[in-house]
């Protein structure tokens, strides 16, 4: 397992590579960094111009920008920022620090709901449970993800105001002045996290709800599950030692297929609730056309992307024992 | 009760049902799957039911082990153990399943959980009836590997089903449905899904089981071929319905019903010299909306107007053999090819195929 | 063999297709199968789809709202009107904005847009996936491993990004986002035409036509695409639902559609900061976002029993 691990990582090594590559190309191609700074009233002296140009290699041919700046991130250089006083690398890191504990909690979250609303409503097919499961679950299928984070953030305000008192925090990931010891701060940054996550959560459960319910409606109908019933197995026993142990096996595939889309609602609702994570990190520097600040970005998501997509195999593999990995 | 059977094994049954009916609901109209069907197990006996697929034959076993959907409308009786299991709720039918009564499906492929090992689900099937300990359970699986003939019992109880041929595979099937001693196993179809080759070690597997536990069988198949070696008493059903009950004897040699003496004549036989296999043409009826009459009727070579019209009573004969038809003294004592020639336009395009294949051949074509 | 009779007993997909294998289901299948042609069959079942056909009518109406509405409505989406900032009134349905913008008018307006590009962006995704999809799912060997490496080059991005990226440089023009975010969509639809393809051409009617000599232009459009046709048109409503969310995002992010036209998630956006002041300006875009988006999925689901009555037992 080890074995196939590792060369499941060394073949996306090449993956990783060529995307970013690609969109190295296409944001190189499409803005000019430079556009700001020449726009700029009165313009500056065209000494300086030349410097900033020269100070974010766009003297040197696009292939070499690029060899550049992927020889750079091996040592720990993500290359120059448009903003000469950031350090992209150490930047990028804390941002998606912050991100990261949004998108863990929103994501175990999201399957706890999903795997019992999907049992439950698979059990109870046809019940009123399951009709009211299905339909709250194409609503939020159907809810934009920003859109439910400002109802949300308007719901903790109004609450807020009408308590008098600071129920929900709707700004930012932490209070600014950081106060008392390790534990006041760690509720202070889990009471930020409250809103986003169930903002997060509830967009994202939906699809991984119903996909549950039909992979639990498929195995409880198999004639396994019916041979098990036939042992004379009590009926909870069967659903949760027969039935959802392999339901479960392709949901972790499906998961894994959402990480992608999971990180894009996390920029949304970062932007909503006014995070300075990694969202607002990247939309600042697209905006900026700061190249090496949003090649950074990318690289290390796919990173994460791909990481998780191995975490998924390999749980796969243990899961189902069919799978070898040979 | 409107049989009463006197051949076969005497002493009290194990098992009666009586006047089961099973129906479907669904969007096009109720589906009578089960239409009245009534027998009774004896201890240590076989009773082979054949039929086509959609006669009801499955649905049968399923509505004994209440393992039916909750869709299904169910009336009648089911007596065991004193019990009739119609009226029992899900507690005490768990107690029932397995232990008293148990099951052998159809498809080995699917029929074991793929992500437990094979010896893991037989020591199941003890706990789940008896306060034994995990480890003591696992030697038991082991021991009755060993009883259905797998090699290597102790290392195969440790593997998963994908690791198991499908021969093996219905011997853990059988395996599992032997653990608790049953009163009754009910095989659904065992050896359909399997090789030809593999067939005959099944059914001595399943024999062996019975002999073993001292369990009455109830073996469903489409297979005359099967029946005859194995059951010693024979129900044919037709569209959710007993046509006709016997000694195999009886119904092997001395059928009262045209369906059976078709059944007889698609089969290929060593011992009565024929040229061509004499297949039953057409299909049988979808049972919803039936129309009135014999629901063999538009396939009968002996259709009458009243069969169209009245639907025959199972009525005894000689022997205490049952048949339903309105024209009985005609079947008896004919020879299929004569009976079925008349309606069988493409018989003449099946060869008799007196080879292995045979046995798997179709009743219906 | 189990009485395959009982339509309501499911026995799952695997056992089913255990049994189409075996030769005692073919003559009842002749049986029970009427005489009527899989598109009637299909419609009929969709018709009785009560969720699906009610959702129907109602994106229909959206559709006629948004483009018959917006001609014989009295106000421009550009139009500034005196009253700004005022709530909804006789004159003003959905109130205005604080320019003087009749929002109802705007609604209208982002309508169209969103609604075009959500509709462009599944028919481009689905174009290119499923010609994708399908040959590396038919030639399989090298092309496959190739065609699928850059499908799954294009999974590893996140989407949001990327397209916010390309989207920054549209200059918000509605139809360049949408070939934006169908040119990042297609790799997903690719993948699932893969899969059907790639079950399907283990069945027999297709092993049987190759047996006969089929070209494999044949096989491809008379047996495999009429088959995977349920799959992709399924596929196709469901992305239409999956791109208007996309693009009201990338628009509320302002990588989408620039002012001065406008859409569904630009309306949203720029009412963000009023939603206790004039709340119109937030609720009625962002539930015309909803109304699409959730009549589309329903559409889809319809579809999907639609095509697929095995399925009908899975729906709810």
């Amino acid at each position: 397992m080890l074995a196939f691990a590792l060369r499941r990582l060394f073949v996306s090594v090449p993956i990783l590579i060529v995307s970013t590559f690609v969109v190295f190309v296409m944001v190189s191609l499409s803005a000019n960094p430079l556009t700001p700074l020449i726009a700029r009233n009165p313009p500056p002296p065209p000494r300086t111009i030349e410097l900033e140009r020269i100070r974010l290699h766009l003297d040197q041919p696009i292939l070499e920008r690029y060899w550049h700046w992927i020889t750079g991130v091996l040592h720990g250089d993500f290359g120059p920022s448009v903003q000469s006083t950031m350090n992209i690398g150490s930047e990028v890191f804390g941002r998606f620090g912050v991100t990261l504990r949004l998108i863990v909690l929103a994501m175990v979250v999201a399957l706890i709901l999903a795997v019992l609303i999907g049992v439950i409503s698979a059990s109870r097919q046809y019940s009123k449970f399951d009709y009211t499961a299905t339909f709250f679950g194409f609503l939020f299928l159907s809810m934009p993800s920003f859109w439910f984070a400002l109802v949300l953030k308007q719901v903790g305000i109004s609450i807020n105001t009408t308590v008098g008192d600071q129920v929900f925090y709707t700004i930012g990931s932490s209070s600014v002045v950081a106060a008392g010891g390790f534990w006041a701060q760690f509720g202070d940054v889990l009471g930020h996290l409250i809103l986003p996550t169930i903002s997060l959560a509830l967009t994202s459960y939906a699809a991984w709800s119903r996909y549950q319910r039909a992979s639990m409606l498929e195995v409880l109908n198999s004639d396994y599950v019916r041979l098990a019933r036939a042992k004379g197995l009590p009926r909870w026993t069967v659903t949760r030692k027969h039935a959802l142990r392999n339901a479960l096996i392709p949901l972790t595939t499906v998961t894994a297929l959402d990480i992608g889309s999971i990180l894009g609602g996390a920029v949304v609702t970062e932007t909503v609730f006014q995070w300075q994570g990694a969202g607002a990190f990247l939309l600042d520097a697209i905006k900026r056309s700061d190249v090496y600040a949003v090649e950074a970005w990318l690289l290390i998501a796919a990173t994460f992307i791909i990481l998780l997509n191995l975490v998924a195999d390999l749980l796969y593999g243990l899961l189902d024992p069919r799978i070898r990995y040979a | 009760m409107t049989q009463n059977v006197s051949d076969g094994r005497g002493g009290d049954p194990v098992l009666v049902v009586e006047d089961l009916t099973v129906q479907f609901p669904t969007g096009e109209g109720v589906v009578s799957a089960v239409r009245g069907v009534n027998y009774q197990l004896r201890r240590g006996e076989v009773l082979g039911i054949v039929g086509e697929s959609g006669s009801g034959k499955s649905v049968t076993s399923l509505a004994v082990m209440g393992l039916l959907p909750k869709t299904a409308k169910v009336s009648g009786s089911i007596r065991f153990g004193g019990k009739d299991l119609l009226k029992c709720n899900e507690k005490e039918l768990n107690k029932v399943r397995g232990k008293g009564i148990a099951m052998v499906f159809q498809d080995p492929m699917t029929s074991l959980n793929p992500v437990y090992t094979v010896g893991d689900q037989i020591a199941e099937a003890i706990t789940a009836h008896h306060d034994v300990r995990k480890d003591v359970a696992k030697k038991q699986a082991i021991e009755l590997l060993d009883l259905v003939r797998i090699p290597n019992p102790k290392q195969r109880a440790d593997e998963y089903p994908h690791q198991l041929s499908g021969g093996m595979r219905q011997r853990v099937v059988i395996a599992i449905a032997m653990a608790n001693n049953p009163d009754v196993i009910i095989a659904d179809e065992p050896t359909t899904a399997l090789d030809v080759t593999v067939q005959a070690q099944i059914l001595e597997a399943l024999q062996a089981a019975q002999k073993e536990t001292g369990a009455a069988m109830v073996l469903i198949t489409h297979d005359l071929g099967v029946i005859a070696g194995q059951a010693d008493r024979v129900h044919v059903m037709y569209a959710g319905k007993v046509v006709e009950s016997g000694t195999v004897d009886d119904i092997f040699y001395n059928p009262r019903m045209p369906y059976t003496l078709g059944l007889l004549g698609s089969l290929p036989r060593l011992d009565v010299k024929t040229e061509r296999l004499t297949p039953i043409t057409g299909s049988p009826p979808a049972t919803q909306n039936m129309p009135p009459g014999c629901p063999f009727s538009p396939r009968c070579p002996l259709s009458q107007p009243i069969c169209d019209e009245e639907e025959p009573e199972l009525v005894a004969g000689p022997n205490g053999q049952h048949a339903a038809c309105h024209f009985t003294e005609q079947v008896v004592g004919k020879d299929p090819a004569e009976l079925f020639s008349a309606t069988s336009a493409d018989a003449a395009a099946v060869p008799v195929a007196v080879d292995a294949t045979a046995t798997d051949t179709e009743t219906n074509r | 063999m189990p009485d395959e009779t009982i339509p309501d007993m499911p026995t799952g997909s695997d056992s089913r297709l255990q049994v189409a294998t075996t030769p005692e289901a073919g003559p009842e299948r002749e049986f029970t199968v009427k005489e009527r042609s899989q598109a009637q069959l299909v419609f009929r079942r969709f018709l009785q789809h009560r969720l699906a056909m009610i959702s129907l009518v109602v994106f229909v109406l959206i559709i006629l709202f948004a483009y018959v509405g917006a001609a014989i409505w009295k106000y421009d989406a550009g139009t500034i009107t005196e009253q700004n900032s005022a709530p909804p009134s006789g004159d003003h349905p959905f109130g205005t904005d604080a320019v003087g913008h009749d929002t109802l008018a705007q609604v209208m307006r982002g309508t169209q847009i969103s609604l075009q590009i959500s509709i462009l962006v599944a028919i481009f995704a689905t174009v290119v996936g499923t010609v994708w999809g399908a040959v590396a799912g038919y030639y399989r060997g090298w092309l496959d491993t190739v065609l699928m490496r850059i499908a799954d080059l294009v999974l590893t991005l996140p989407l949001l990004a990327v397209a916010a990226v390309l989207g920054h440089q549209s200059g918000g023009s509605w139809w360049l986002i949408a070939v934006v975010i169908g040119g990042l969509y297609w790799a997903y639809v690719s993948r699932v035409a893969r899969g059907v393809v790639l079950s399907l051409r283990e069945k027999e009617f297709v092993e049987a036509s190759k047996a006969l000599g089929a070209s494999d232009s044949r096989i491809i459009f008379r047996h495999l695409v009429p088959n995977a046709l349920g799959a992709i048109i399924v596929n196709l409503t469901i992305l239409v639902s999956i791109a208007i969310l996309l693009e009201t995002a990338l628009s509320f992010l302002g990588f989408g559609v620039q002012p001065p036209d406008t859409s569904l998630g630009l309306l949203v956006s720029s009412a963000q900061t009023a939603i206790d002041t004039r709340p119109w300006l937030f609720y009625f875009p962002g539930i015309f976002i909803i109304l699409i988006a959730l009549t589309i999925n329903f559409i889809g689901d319809g579809l999907r029993d639609a095509f697929d009555p095995q399925q009908t037992k899975v729906r709810a």
